[in-house]
């Protein structure tokens, strides 16, 4: 069974090809590595998914969930489907949170909207979910405005707010770019627990080959808006057969320094 | 590089930050000791990276020296002169430029790229270098001058970022979290180019990171805070190879290797403390495996190691 099937996808902006014919499959409980040079489209491919193109982006072929194509549902169903059945973390925490409301307004209206739960039940969730995604006081964080976070931990609260509806697929890029290591730790365990427990799918972009060595199950990797390699984890990155693939793994300090 | 050690008074100093409080307030909560009492100095052309956990003050140590949160208690001194809350325009004139660590929002969204780097280079008066040379420098294609924040991908934004610090020519540049967007090929090429800028125009860097593998190839020495404190300096290859404070052991643990083994990283136990309410003692002993009976109620308030398995002699 596939979570999320994209096929042969393009986006083009102001007669600019920025994507070029992506394939990606999503399976329900496995994590999907999506690794890139900077600039090749890997925010664009996220974007694409949940409609949030820039205005005036022209698309072509298949974005499958379930039985709709996602590239052609209605507006309205859509905005159903977003937030709801698929969630996306952005590489920017600030274009996740509103700067105006309190993070404990935003997990709760999300699941409120969604979820249709009550007022007290709503509140008793996200204070569960922030000690999740480790927030420390979550009880009195509740109340805070994003602003009075330190970047990781607005990171977190975007992650918290993405889980808030139990997604079926989260898009999730660059989640721990903003973290130091022993709380990515914490998030890649959270990551991979969802994915075991609840089959939810993850779509991770990534930059950086030591994570997805910790979590993926399949790797791709992006080059000027095309998948160039794809394939379970050991392979890609112990066997790499692109090129560029190869250069990524060849530039790590590591393989420097060893 | 292994000349660097820790740095006493009587070295040339470029920054000198003693005994720093930082505390943010907000009406009707206790105000958050973000930075508690942290020591560092940066040289003129030395690079300092600065790691720890998220929250524990970085971002807020770097924007005092800045000038742009208000010191508490103790000093920052930049060539000697005591720094003090500026305006952003003042700020410019000081000789010290931040790459901030959120890309979208310290650039300006309705102004091209290109504008945003040439007022950088008035700054410095620089009138035969161009935007698009930087942009060049820093490994984005010279039209790109003309693209608006919005048109750029994460990682190309935070390149803009420090193309516009760079113009300017500071004497210490700050960067926080700046290449995190970037693939492990861009990151290595940007770091190096900080990097040289330090090291050939005797500036000096103060480069936060949580990746230490990056840190670990730019910087002389390694910084290392938790809680509000630096709990640990010393060379780089020091602190790599044998590193002395338990926090900092656990922070090289959790590095994730590209091995293709599918393991997870350690993670630390116990709760990502409050800086509202920090525990007493040493600030690390709710998570310490090796605690004693002395961390609970003495805090280890000494360098360069401030554990009190390392207490100088
Ligand atoms: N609004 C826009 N108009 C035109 N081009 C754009 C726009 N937004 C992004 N681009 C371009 O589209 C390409 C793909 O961008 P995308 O954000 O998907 O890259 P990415 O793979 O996520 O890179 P990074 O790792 O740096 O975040 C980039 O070359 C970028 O410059
Ligand atoms: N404006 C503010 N008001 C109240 N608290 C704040 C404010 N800004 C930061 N803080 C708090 O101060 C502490 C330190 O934040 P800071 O941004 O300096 O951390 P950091 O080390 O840069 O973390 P990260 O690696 O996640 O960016 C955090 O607990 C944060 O919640
Ligand atoms: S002082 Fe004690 S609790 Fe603190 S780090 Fe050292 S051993 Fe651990
Ligand atoms: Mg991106
Ligand atoms: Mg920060």
């Amino acid at each position: 069974m596939m979570a999320l099937d994209i096929a042969g996808l393009t986006v083009t902006i102001g007669g600019k090809e920025i994507l070029r014919g992506v394939d990606l499959r999503l399976e329900p409980g496995r994590v999907h590595g999506l690794a890139g040079e900077s600039g090749s489209g890997k925010t664009m491919t996220g974007l694409a998914v949940l409609g949030l193109l820039p205005h005036g982006a022209r698309t072509s072929g298949t974005i499958r969930l379930g039985e709709r194509d996602l590239l052609t549902l209605p507006p309205k169903e859509l905005n159903r489907v977003r937030g709801g059945e698929v969630a996306m973390v952005f590489q920017d925490p600030a274009t996740s949170l509103h700067p105006m409301l309190t993070i404990g307004k935003q997990l709760t209206e999300h699941m409120r909207h969604h979820l249709g739960l009550g007022k007290a039940e709503a509140r008793a969730q996200a204070v569960e979910l922030l000690t999740k995604v480790r927030i420390p006081g979550a009880e009195e964080a509740y109340r805070r405005f994003p602003h009075q976070f330190s970047g990781g931990m607005r990171q977190r609260i975007a992650i918290a707010i993405a889980l808030a509806c139990s997604p079926k697929v989260l898009i999730a890029d660059e989640p721990t770019t903003a973290l130091d290591v022993t709380v990515q730790a914490g998030v890649l365990r959270l990551l991979r627990g969802l994915c075991d427990e609840l089959g939810l799918a993850v779509l991770l972009v990534t930059h950086d080959l030591g994570v997805m060595s910790a979590v993926a199950d399949e790797v791709s990797v992006m080059k000027d808006g095309l998948v160039v390699e794809s394939g379970p984890r050991g392979r890609v990155l112990r066997e790499p057969a692109h090129a560029y693939t190869r250069s990524l793994l060849e530039s790590l300090p590591e393989a420097e320094a060893r | 590089m292994s000349e660097r050690g820790e740095r006493t008074r009587d070295h040339v100093t470029l920054l000198s930050i003693d005994d720093l409080v930082v505390e943010h307030r907000s009406p009707g909560r206790p105000a958050v000791r973000a930075v508690a009492g942290a020591s560092l100095e940066v040289a003129p052309g030395e690079v300092v990276g600065l790691v720890g956990e998220s929250g524990c003050g970085k971002s807020t140590l770097a924007r005092a020296v800045c000038g742009l949160n208000p010191i508490t208690e103790g000093s920052i001194t930049f060539e000697g002169r005591p720094v003090t809350p500026l305006g952003l325009r003042r700020r410019k004139l000081t000789g010290i430029q931040m790459v901030f660590q959120d890309p979208y929002t310290s650039l300006n969204p309705r102004r091209r790229a290109g504008d945003q780097i040439a007022d950088g280079l008035r700054t410095a008066r620089d009138t035969s270098t161009t935007p698009a040379d930087l942009l060049e420098r820093v490994g984005l294609p010279r039209d790109f001058a003309g693209r608006h924040p919005h048109e750029f991908s994460g990682g190309q934004r935070q390149r803009v970022a420090i193309a516009r610090a760079l113009a300017a020519r500071p004497r210490l540049l700050i960067g926080d979290e700046p290449i995190s967007a970037l693939d492990a090929s861009a990151q290595s090429q940007v770091a190096r180019l900080m990097r040289d800028l330090a090291v050939d125009s005797g500036a000096g860097l103060l480069f936060i990171s949580h990746d230490l593998s990056v840190v670990r190839v730019i910087a002389d020495r390694i910084a290392v805070m938790y809680l509000g404190k630096i709990v640990e300096v010393g060379r780089t290859e020091e602190v790599w190879a044998e590193p002395r404070h338990p926090y900092t052991q656990a922070l090289l643990k959790a590095i994730p290797r590209p091995d293709g083994m599918g393991v997870l990283p350690a993670e630390l136990p116990g709760d990502v403390p409050d800086p509202a309410n920090p525990p007493e003692g040493c600030r690390f002993h709710p998570r310490c495996p090796f605690v004693m009976d002395v961390c609970r109620v003495k805090e280890p308030d000494f360098g360069p190691v401030a554990c009190w398995l390392h207490e100088p002699k």
